[in-house]
């Protein structure tokens, strides 16, 4: 769970789908679990993607095609929109991703996959079409995650980008620290706002 | 600059983290079965207790079943899970509203109706409909299992401010147009991701005229255009809403909050990163036809075809709920119906309903779930004689729950059958495996389980 995060380079799994929602990542049915297991949630994650409704493999999916692997997720536009799920960012984890490469993140989701040290890289459209393409192309291209240095890398290609992270939340990554720790040290500073504020 | 986001969000900050986020105090935490049991255990695991558990409420709502809800529930997880919520806020001393107590309901509809949720407030739960409490001009929004453990563990939240948008929307809804169609409307011309990084302020004439139920219904479905939240100014009509309601202030309080409301409003000099206008006018009931919120038309319209960027998604979709470029929806078989959920499971929906099936009857060919949004408004139901009306035209009301909404509990569409709901999400699967859901108002819902096939609700007013 609190992996420390440092550079990643890996091949890549590529779901072009735009505005994959977080009940196609992990379905309702699977958030009755009152435990964190992520191996659960990793074996459930695209359920209903990754098997007909028969429970046999789809094996159109791209998580059952075995040219693709790694622990880079590459997805479209707008990933992890909808329900505010957790379990979605379980999931991805549980499955064995440590990056989600995207143009765009839902916002609850991509702080859900922070607070599970799954690193969310926004990248622009054109570097986004390109790494499809690249990884299309040949499905062993592999991309560099530097974190210390803020890059995201298709490593076929050569074409390099900056990715935003506020220092704070880097800082906790690369040392495997949560904000839960932070919050509880800073105890005294929010009793003094709730005493001015009362 | 100056927005009312900003005067509620400022005011909350205890500190900003050096090139970080922001340390926010939370005034309300809300806490349903699904999304907190890694919480607690978290919670437990570090050894921590709540650090404010009187503004902590828990209550069950997913899981619950709509019906024998006085017995026990028959799915063995589904019963853990509510079960744990209530052995959670027993150890952690917070206020519990269990199954079958009068307290209980949907999250999003308690809240409000319980005056747990305040103009000024800062309101999360684990839900993304959070945003449902903005309604009552609160800064309210949805967070993660880790987030809510944060906020049990030192009632404060580490988050980016987010930027501000308003919505300003003018004029007078046409008959038959109701906010769930504002709501549709504004997703199919801002997309599901045009409002993501943002917290949309809802004015205009035409959110002003909105009852309480309107806006809680508004604000709800910010999500759905990405927001992180949506709220509205309060007013008197949030003031004559609150008073008296069981946790708002009382006596001189009352009168002391309600002159710190009335300042709760963006300043004329107001500065928002993005503005958007609309006219009710354009507005007419709407239903959705795709697997996204924002794939939605006119009900008199016709389909879209696939778009130039984003055609795989467009046909994947298509393929998904069997429908084609160019057709109308108008004269669609329809199978089930469902009234509820805290988008539109509100006394003022069961109203609508009610007032359009008066007299009529249900089609054989319907399977319908009315199911009131909390025992509050089953109550109000009952009171107000809309139980007889809705029987006598062949409904049964069902007790309350999320339900059909996202169906963990028994109330799943069978697949391939398709849905009209007043619920929030179309999602591939959203109301039961392989189901197909179109969205849309308690009056269009009320229309298609009268006559069986999708119905312009003008044409039964």
């Amino acid at each position: 769970m609190k992996q420390k995060f440092n550079i990643i380079t890996s091949t890549c799994v590529p779901l072009p789908m735009e505005n994959v929602d977080t009940d196609q990542i992990i379905p309702a049915r699977f958030l009755k679990a009152t435990t964190r297991e992520e191996k659960f949630f990793g074996d459930n994650l695209f359920r209903d993607w990754r098997y007909n409704a028969d429970g046999t493999l789809n094996n159109d999916f791209v998580l059952n095609n075995p040219k693709y692997s790694g622990c880079i997720l590459v997805a479209g536009k707008n990933f992890g929109s909808g329900s505010s799920r957790e379990h979605a960012a379980w999931a991805i984890a549980g499955y064995g991703f440590r990056v989600v490469i995207s143009s765009f993140f839902a916002d609850i989701h991509k702080n859900n996959e922070l607070n599970n040290f799954v690193l969310p890289v926004v990248v622009s459209e054109a570097f986004l079409a390109e790494l499809f393409a690249s990884i299309d192309a040949d499905a062993k291209t592999e991309v560099e995650v530097d974190l210390p240095n803020q890059t995201v890398t298709n490593k076929a290609t050569g074409r390099s980008e900056h990715f935003d992270i506020n220092a704070y939340k880097k800082h906790c990554l690369m040392n495997g620290l949560d904000d839960i720790d932070f919050l509880v040290e800073n105890k005294q500073k929010t009793e003094q706002w709730e005493q001015a504020n009362k | 600059m100056n927005t009312l986001f900003d005067k509620i969000w400022d005011k909350h900050v205890v500190q900003q983290v050096e090139d970080g986020p922001t340390q926010l105090y939370i005034d309300r935490l809300y806490c349903h079965e699904v999304t907190s049991p890694q919480a607690f255990d978290g919670m437990r695991a570090r050894g921590l207790k709540c650090f404010r558990p009187q503004q902590i409420f828990c209550m069950p709502d997913h899981n619950t079943p709509t019906h024998d809800q006085d017995k026990p529930i028959e799915d063995p997880v589904s019963r853990k899970q509510v079960d744990t919520l209530a052995k959670n806020a027993a150890e952690f001393g917070l206020t519990h509203y269990g199954m079958m107590s009068k307290d209980n309901g949907i999250i999003h509809v308690v809240g409000p109706e319980k005056g747990l949720s305040l103009p000024g407030m800062t309101i999360v739960c684990g839900d993304s409909h959070t945003s449902t409490h903005g309604a009552m001009g609160a800064v309210a929004f949805g967070i993660g299992t880790s987030e809510v453990e944060m906020v049990m563990a030192s009632q404060c939240i580490l988050q980016q401010k987010p930027k501000s948008m308003r919505i300003t929307i003018n004029g007078v809804l046409g008959k038959g147009v109701t906010p769930k169609d504002v709501a549709l409307y504004l997703m199919a011309q801002i997309t599901t991701s045009g409002a993501t990084g943002y917290f949309i302020e809802y004015a205009g004439s035409t959110v002003k005229a909105m009852s309480m139920e309107g806006r809680l219904t508004l604000c709800n479905l910010s999500i759905e255009m990405g927001a992180r939240g949506g709220f509205i100014a309060p007013d008197s009509t949030t003031f004559n809403y609150l008073k008296g309601r069981e946790y708002a202030p009382k006596g001189e309080a009352w009168d002391k909050a309600v002159a710190y409301w009335k300042t709760l409003k963006s300043g004329d000099d107001a500065v928002f990163d993005k503005e958007l206008s609309f006219n009710a006018a354009d507005i007419e009931p709407r239903v959705t036809y795709g697997t996204n919120p924002g794939m939605g038309i006119g009900i008199t319209e016709s389909l879209p075809p696939a778009p130039s960027k984003g055609r795989e998604s467009y046909e994947k979709a298509m393929n998904y709920m069997q429908f084609e470029a160019g057709q109308k929806l108008l004269g669609t078989k329809v199978d089930y119906v469902f009234l509820g959920a805290c988008t539109n499971g509100r006394i003022e929906d069961f109203r609508a309903f009610a007032h359009l099936v008066k007299g009529r009857h249900k089609s054989p060919d319907v399977v319908a779930w009315l199911v009131p949004g909390s025992w509050a408004v089953d109550k109000q139901i009952r009171e107000e004689g809309l139980d007889k009306v809705l029987e006598a035209a062949g409904f049964e009301i069902r007790q309350p729950g999320c339900s059909a909404c996202l169906a963990m509990n028994d109330d799943k569409v069978p697949a391939g059958k398709l849905a009209v709901s007043t619920s929030n999400r179309n999602f591939e699967g959203r109301q039961g495996p392989g189901s197909r859901t179109i969205l849309a108002s308690p009056l269009t819902a009320a229309a298609a389980a009268i006559t069986g096939v999708i119905t312009d609700p003008r044409e039964l007013i």
